[in-house]
């Protein structure tokens, strides 16, 4: 079966913040679905379908939240699809499109969305239903805990510490300072992040993303369409998913198919998005990552699942400069990434937005220069759901 | 401008699961005092007590009772107040007890949590806890806990 390429023509995204108190919540998505349209330079009857992401209903606190916002999205009389893979939902959402355009079956697909995340003050009461109620629910996991438990571990593998961590969230909060999109846009020093209050150690409060409400969309089009209207879009070269068991207990132990210190099933994801792409050395042909990371320890072991680093060794190039804008080699998440904007239905979209602004020179003051090739990433579930992207500047070689 | 309004809202609902003759009989072992796994086609030993296999996705089998001892496989303790959950401080960790090839997931408790840095001292992967019982069980996940070994 020959898939037909898939282009960005279009990303719009709010500025982050904490709260709103302007708009509704279907108008919040509507800012999202305008956006991408104005950006794109379409209207809403040039659309053949629309995706809608949107994490758990009681994030939002009300129940199939698809039905509330369908006339904010335009998609009346349209078909339509929520998709919903927890904090990889964005991007789910993202390949979702792909898959309905690649097929052959539609020209011009809308994803958008949006989250208000601080309006419910029982966001990780929320999160802790995620875990088995008869053995798992009695002890109180939630999305904070399941990563500080990984990260306690890698730190344990890789002879690591805090202040490797606290390198991440330096160098993300100077890059979200770039960004007029971003929600947290002061800088911090390796000092005041160390000195923040313990969450669940070792997770920190200056390591962990915040509470992001905003909008964002997408417009992904076929390249017949793409051609037909002399557009030149940002590719999406190559997809990959994996998914990983639901325990982490499963996870330890010499007998376990992954470690939950690091993230062997993004890294598979990784591997299936190269091969599509004709990535052989991402370290040399990747200029940009976009990957999801809430929490500053995530990004040192998803650097090194997209092949940037050899496991355990993010932090040694972290600390020689590597990742950081005008740095050596691949800068990472130029942004300032979900650590500091995480509006989570739509965090996975902005990656694969951000990475697309990338390549095309789109960027702004957080720019690349001279950015052509992108990866782009998500996390949903217990690191569960892996997502996978790779985004170019044209249809050449890579 | 027009005053921000606002509408409030608690959801309030209830369920009752059915936990399944696996799990069920994994939950009555801990008010004997017992660990309970179930060996995979391969050989592996999960616990908790599970009827299929993450790896394999085939059934499980012969039901393996495991040692009431282990180490811990990963830990965080939590000092930050969550609505809907414990009040901190409280330690959760991850133990892979003997006999078993996954790890259990408990409350570590009798350990002094108050000083952090002394509490992460006391713990690290390959620390060896045991199995606590409640001396009134309930049949639930609650009834155990681990604690730090003699």
């Amino acid at each position: 079966m020959t898939l037909d390429n898939v282009g960005i023509i279009g990303f719009g995204q709010s500025k982050f913040v904490k709260t709103r108190i302007d708009v509704t919540f279907p108008e919040l998505v509507r800012e999202g679905a305008t956006m991408a349209l104005e950006n794109a330079e379409i209207s809403i009857d040039d659309v053949d379908a629309v995706v809608y992401p949107l994490a758990p209903d009681a994030l939002i606190g009300v129940g199939n939240g698809e039905r509330w916002v369908i006339d904010a999205l335009g998609a009346v009389g349209k078909p339509f699809m929520r998709v919903n893979n927890g904090g990889a939902t964005g991007m789910s959402a993202v390949l979702t499109a792909w898959t309905h355009i690649a097929s052959g079956l539609f020209d011009v697909v809308l994803v958008a969305g949006a989250d208000r995340v601080s309006e419910s003050s029982s966001a990780q009461s929320v999160l802790n239903k995620m875990w088995d109620v008869g053995y798992e629910r009695p002890v109180p996991l939630n999305t904070i805990t399941m990563l500080a438990l990984s990260a306690q571990r890698y730190m344990h593998l890789y002879d690591s510490d805090e202040t490797d961590m606290a390198m991440v969230s330096v160098k993300n909060r100077y890059h979200a300072s770039l960004n007029p999109n971003a929600h947290l846009q002061s800088t911090v020093t390796i000092e005041e992040v160390l000195a923040s209050r313990t969450l669940a150690w070792p997770i920190k409060l200056m390591d962990a993303c915040p509470a992001s409400t905003g909008a964002a969309g997408l417009v992904l089009v076929s390249e017949r369409y793409a051609k037909k209207n002399g557009l030149k879009p940002a590719w999406i070269r190559g997809l990959g998913q994996n998914s990983e068991t639901y325990w982490m207990g499963n996870r330890v132990g010499p007998k376990a198919m992954g470690d939950h210190a690091d993230a062997d099933a993004l890294a598979v994801a990784f591997q299936r998005a190269y091969d599509q792409a004709g990535i052989t050395n991402p370290r040399e042909q990747v200029d940009v990552a976009e990957i999801y990371a809430p929490f500053s320890s995530v990004e040192l072991h998803v650097i090194e699942a997209a092949g940037i680093a050899d496991k355990g060794k993010s932090p040694a190039a972290l600390a020689n400069g590597d990742y950081t804008l005008g740095g050596n080699g691949v800068t990472v998440n130029p942004s300032g990434g979900t650590q500091c904007t995480n509006p989570i239905a739509v965090t996975g979209l902005i990656r694969v937005g951000e990475a697309a602004n990338q390549v095309l020179g789109l960027a702004g003051a957080h720019q690349v220069k001279g950015a052509r090739v992108a990866i782009a990433s998500a996390i949903g579930g217990d690191h569960q759901f892996y997502s996978t992207m790779v985004i170019c500047s044209d249809l050449e070689e890579i | 401008m027009t005053e921000a309004k606002f509408y409030e809202q608690t959801w309030d609902l209830q369920y009752k699961h059915a936990l399944g003759e696996t799990t069920s009989r994994f939950l009555e072992g801990l008010t004997q005092q017992k660990i309970w796994g179930r060996r995979t086609t391969d050989g592996r030993v999960l616990v908790p007590a599970r009827s299929y296999d993450d790896q394999t996705h085939m059934p499980t089998g012969e039901w393996v009772e495991v040692g009431n001892s282990g180490t811990i496989e990963m830990f965080t303790i939590v000092y930050e107040p969550f609505k809907g959950l414990p009040v901190p401080p409280y330690a959760l960790v991850y133990v892979l007890l003997e006999g078993a090839d996954t790890a259990l997931v408990g409350y570590l408790k009798g350990l002094d949590l108050k000083n952090q840095k002394d509490a992460i001292a006391a713990l690290g992967i390959g620390t060896k806890v045991y199995v606590h019982f409640s001396k009134t069980p309930v049949g639930s996940a609650a009834d155990y806990w681990f604690e730090l070994s003699k």
